[in-house]
């Protein structure tokens, strides 16, 4: 029988570059709502942020490379980890996260834009405004009681450290109000993504044929209007608190500092899923295009995907095992923490049955994925450990965790985000980014990593807690601070040659074309870059691969599905 | 039938060479390489010395076992896929075989993990268990711990005993068992009590009340520090316990239960400090039982000398380190809650003088 | 008998294909994401219930709001007959019913207000007195904060609608904007039974 496909053809006209004023350009960028840009904005954003999340971490490294050290003060140092951490979280891994998204989701289904492009701008902007005010908090927090500066009180601000009277000045509101704003700006960009995939798909793309990227955005667009809701809430309450004289988590009349913790965790753990969904969005998009296979077990993935997040808003509390909720509750999230493992430990099955009988091709995209892979295994196996709540009596609250989290962060998910980069740079630009200066960024970056994460384990097992400034130097901490201090300087030379990479390779990066790596999903059958209407005819699809069965017409995907 | 319902044209398969990522294996070597290491620190979480932190211990090693399983399993088939299904240029211009699932592999992989975290999940409730759920003995020592931004606070209320920022318990017999029960609360913002080698951390949290129990076996002193930051100087809010064999407790007890050395008869200068002392405002934050000393916004001192370290386990005992924390706090411990007293040079020796006698 | 082969299948691209509409998915996600603050400042009213340390109790200074209640309740009524009547481009009718219920929740703000007044100057319970009363005022004022940014849509709405710009094409705007008044109502049955019925 016949079939007719309605995705054209793959479009290879080179786009046009026409040189404009440059006044015209950034006013262009200023008032676009074109997703492409904002995407672009996001993504620019996060990793000028990153750096400067990454400059403060090598300070803290120096002042713990040896003991009793005198490098910064101790209040600097606690509103180094403070910032460092707020950034890294709200100001580096979500616009990253979201940059992307904005990016593929609309030229994955096949659509022209988001479904609100206006509220896609307002949300950029107002997630761009609140990094800025937080950091403006360096010069600005002195307030009445010149007891200011940034804010001090650590990334999870625990009540009651953040009341008036421990946390005097206005650095605290500063943290408060910055984070406040931009988790608005995250609940209107994941509305539009949630609107944009349910109402906008193109003709024939039903659920159960969109690309995995696709559906990992929908469930992290839901976990996010039920995960950044509960700390908008707390982060009223905390306002209120400090300043109409409420008592939420004043415990002189009666409130509770563990109810703060427990909303802050409502929020804390189902976001680290928010970020990591996203990453598993791209490890399934660029791991079947060089292993030359489809996905292993797509229905599978995408349950696996939606029973993490609902899962994960039911553990949150194994960031307090130790504050005493007693045994039945300890045990409950022991329980709800370990399951999760399974739908977990499930999708790194089915990557690896999808590289199995493959044909793996190592170029850099394919490389970051590989570490995450198993940089992401040995991560989930140590959040095993942390979740048997014994053994983290023992480990919260140690350099073990720190090393725990930074794995997962930084081993998992910018790993996934470099490979991000690596994959739709082409797609992007419209020229590829260097193979050599690639494989440099991955191996500096890589024995950096290792150099850092793998060491910073054992000494939260010889007794190191988190956020000190300095320690004895009786407790033989000395020589692996040394180490993981060392680490930082391969990541940042690795982080360097990345951006000389972009940079060059923008003006002399060779012609990419509109599908360099002979992908299948359907932002490869346009352009490279896009042109700004994204698909001159809107597409329809037949199955999950649409270039598959257009390069493959004698085999194609939708007898299969 | 194959497992492999949808397969298509077949995979090529020859045998390549090994060309290993040894990152990952030499990594986890590292990472669990010998106890024997972590037992020299006096803080390792694998050197316990005290029931809780001995049934942490065997539990983490059951859960590192099976992780390590894990870890090699799968982290070796991963390594493999790599290797054996590399790209080779005889074959750049075909596709392999496109497998879109199998069912019961995939039933497999899922029914293993579940049965692995049922282990893992009765293990560890056992341990939550004989930690948090048991009854509290009637020989049990019972010490009220209290937290304060950046020192402890520890009462012991049937002896009528009162110090600060050095534990003294009994050791433990294990025929007749004599735990320390510590029930511990904050008078400011959130602690944690953790003294890795003794059991798990317990946090201290303003208006409301934790308890945990230790039990060394072994006298000897044993070293921890605040867990949960808590302001400025949470780095050296440092724990220091003293197990003591039971005499030697008793007699620590009946040291402290007496109030302060009063009689300076051969020692003006201390007298002079008493005086000086009592007369300052150091009485409105410390306490020295027989004066009129009895502020408690900072650590009791009636046996201040008889303590090994000053400003929580921060600084030794000595005079001379002694004079310059009551002249500046801050320049020792930034942050720490005591103001500089202002004192000129000779009321700062006469105070110091005195307070070195305080045994 | 028909062979197996001729049995037509239906093309994917010549059926209708129809997605939901934007809006309603729009205000589905906002809702689900308010729904989730509102959920916190219940959970953390009902956690407070009888732990304040002084002050007045809510027995002792509670009355049930049932004449607001009533207000806003109908106005969910209300609305959905103006959007039914837009519907059918019954136009003066939606103008009506629109303006009703306008008029019912505004009413419903002034007895909260009046409430309040009452609480804050005869029984000197304010957000400051003791869990109660920050607990209290935190989550009715959260919730009438909603019906203040609803009023203001729907007054928006009656505004374009008496300049008669508002037609039979923007009934599924007004649809969408009738879902979030509902919603409003829906958190004041749940404000209403955990503050006024469970706590008391």
């Amino acid at each position: 029988m016949s079939t007719t496909y309605a995705v054209e053809g793959i479009d290879g006209t080179p786009a046009t570059q026409q040189s404009r004023p440059p006044l015209n350009v950034v006013f262009e960028w200023l008032t676009t709502v074109d997703h492409k840009k904002i995407g672009l904005m996001y993504i620019t954003y996060a990793l000028i942020f990153l750096v400067i999340g990454g400059v403060q971490a090598v300070l803290m490294r120096i002042q713990l490379a040896v003991s009793n050290n005198h490098f910064v003060s101790p209040q600097v140092f606690n509103r180094l980890f403070t910032m460092h951490g707020t950034t890294m979280i709200f100001f580096v891994a979500m616009p990253i996260v979201f940059g992307w998204g904005n990016y593929l989701v609309p030229l994955m289904i096949g659509a022209r834009d988001m479904a609100f492009p206006r509220l896609n701008a307002f949300s950029f902007w107002i997630s761009a405004f609140a990094g800025l005010l937080l950091y403006f908090s360096y010069v600005g927090a002195s307030g009445l009681y010149a007891a200011g500066s940034a804010p001090d009180v650590g990334w999870f601000a625990y009540a009651p450290l953040t009341a008036r009277v421990f946390s005097p000045g206005h650095s605290t509101d500063y943290w408060t109000l910055a984070v406040f704003l931009s988790g608005i700006g995250s609940i209107g960009t994941c509305l539009n993504f949630a609107t944009t995939i349910i109402s906008m798909r193109c003709k024939g793309m039903k659920m159960s044929k969109m690309p995995l990227l696709v559906w990992l955005y929908l469930v992290m667009s839901g976990l996010v209007f039920v995960t950044i809701s509960p700390l908008t809430a707390a982060q009223i309450m905390l306002t209120m608190d400090r300043y109409l004289g409420s008592h939420f988590f004043d415990t002189q009349a009666g409130g509770s500092a563990v109810l703060w913790m427990h909303f802050f965790w409502i929020f804390g753990h189902p976001e680290v899923y928010v970020l990591i969904l996203p990453s598993f969005a791209i490890i399934n998009e660029v791991v079947p295009v060089f292993s030359r296979k489809a996905i292993f077990g797509y229905p599978t993935m995408v349950a696996a995907s939606v029973g993490i997040g609902f899962i994960s808003t039911s553990v949150w509390a194994h960031h307090m095992f130790s504050v005493g909720m007693g045994a039945a509750a300890n045990t409950f999230f022991v329980f709800a923490t370990m399951v999760i493992s399974v739908p977990t430990g499930m999708k790194i099955f089915n990557w690896l049955a999808t590289i199995w009988g493959g044909k793996v091709i190592f170029a850099t995209p394919m490389l970051f994925c590989i570490g995450f892979l198993f940089q992401f295994l040995i991560a989930g196996l140590t959040g095993i450990m942390l979740g048997s709540a014994p053994f983290d009596w023992q480990l919260t609250n140690s350099y073990f965790v720190v090393a725990h989290f930074h794995y997962v962060i930084v081993g998992g998910i910018l790993f996934a985000v470099f490979a991000a980069f690596y994959y739709w740079y082409p797609k992007v630009t419209g020229r590829m980014l260097s193979e050599t200066l690639g494989k440099w960024h991955f191996w500096l970056f890589v024995i950096g990593f290792h150099l850092t994460f793998d060491f910073m384990h054992i000494p939260g097992i010889l007794g190191m807690p988190r956020r000190i400034y300095t320690y004895e130097a009786s407790r033989g901490w000395d020589g692996l601070n040394m180490i993981v201090g060392i680490g930082t300087v391969f990541q940042a030379v690795g982080i360097l040659v990345f951006v000389y990479n972009m940079v060059h390779s923008y003006f002399k990066g060779k012609e990419a074309g509109p599908d360099p790596w002979d992908a299948w999903t359907l932002e490869w059958s346009t352009s490279s870059p896009p042109p700004d209407y994204n698909f001159a005819v809107l597409p329809a699809v037949k199955s999950r691969r649409p270039l598959w069965d257009l390069k493959h017409p004698e085999d194609p995907d939708s007898d299969y599905e | 039938m194959s497992p492999f319902p949808r397969r298509r044209r077949p995979a090529y398969g020859s045998v390549g060479l090994c060309s290993g990522r040894a990152l990952p294996l030499a990594v986890s070597c590292v990472l669990f390489s010998g106890n024997a290491a972590f037992a020299q620190s006096g803080t390792s979480i694998f050197a316990p010395a005290a029931t809780p932190a001995r049934s942490i211990f065997d539990l983490s090693m059951l859960v590192l076992g099976v992780t390590l399983a894990i870890f090699l399993i799968v982290g070796g088939l991963l390594l493999y896929a790599l290797i054996r299904y590399r790209s080779r240029p005889e074959h750049s211009d075909r596709e392999p075989a496109q497998i879109y699932g199998s069912n019961q592999i995939e039933l497999s992989w899922t029914v293993i993990p579940i049965l692995i975290v049922v282990t893992l999940f009765l293990s560890t409730t056992r341990v939550i268990l004989g930690t948090q759920a048991i009854p509290k003995p009637d020989t049990a020592m019972n010490v009220t711990v209290i937290g304060h931004q950046f020192w402890w606070e520890y009462r012991y209320p049937s002896l009528g005993v009162v110090t600060a920022n050095e534990l003294h318990i009994p050791t433990s017999d294990p025929a007749h068992p004599t735990p320390t029960y510590l029930t511990m609360s904050s008078a400011d913002t959130d602690h944690s009590f953790w003294v890795p080698r003794l059991a798990g951390k317990t946090d201290v949290i303003p208006n409301q009340i934790n308890t945990m129990w230790i039990d060394p076996e072994q006298p000897g002193l044993y070293l921890g520090q605040c867990a949960q930051y808590c302001g400025a100087q949470h780095a050296k809010m440092l724990l220091r316990v003293y197990a003591q064999s039971p005499g030697e407790f008793s007699a620590w007890i009946e040291q402290q239960r007496q109030p302060a050395v009063q009689d300076f008869a051969g020692n003006p200068v201390a007298a002079e400090g008493q005086a000086v002392f009592m007369h300052n405002a150091c009485i409105n934050c410390h306490a020295i039982v027989g004066t009129v000393a009895t502020g408690r916004f900072g650590p009791d001192l009636t046996h201040l000398a008889s303590r090994d370290t000053i400003a929580s386990g921060a600084f030794q005992n000595t005079p001379r380190n002694l004079r310059q924390w009551i002249d500046n706090p801050n320049s020792m411990k930034p942050g720490s809650l005591m103001p500089a007293m202002h004192l000129n040079d000779h009321d700062l020796d006469v105070i110091t003088a005195y307070l070195t006698q305080l045994r | 008998m028909r062979d197996a082969t001729t049995i037509p299948i239906e093309s994917p691209l010549e059926t209708p294909w129809t997605l939901p509409y934007r809006g309603t998915v729009g205000m589905a996600c906002l809702i689900i994401a308010e729904s989730a603050i509102f959920l916190i400042f219940v959970v953390a009213y009902i956690f407070y219930i009888g732990k304040s340390l002084t002050g007045p109790t809510p027995a002792q200074v509670l009355e049930l709001p049932i004449f607001g209640t009533v207000c806003l309740l109908s106005s969910s009524i209300t609305v959905h007959f103006a959007v039914a009547a837009l519907r059918k481009s019954k136009l003066r009718a939606f103008t009506v019913w629109l303006a009703g219920t306008v008029l019912l929740g505004s009413i419903f703000l002034l007895t909260t207000a009046r409430e309040w007044y009452h609480l804050i100057h005869d029984e000197g319970l304010t957000i400051q007195t003791n869990l109660f009363g920050t607990t209290y005022y935190s989550l009715v004022g959260l919730h009438a904060t909603h019906v203040v940014v609803g009023l203001i849509m729907l007054s928006l709405a009656l505004g374009f609608s008496l300049s008669g710009l508002v037609t039979e094409e923007h009934s599924e705007k007004l649809e969408t904007l009738s879902l979030y008044w509902h919603f409003v109502d829906a958190v004041w049955i749940v404000v209403f039974t955990v503050v006024y019925v469970v706590g008391r």
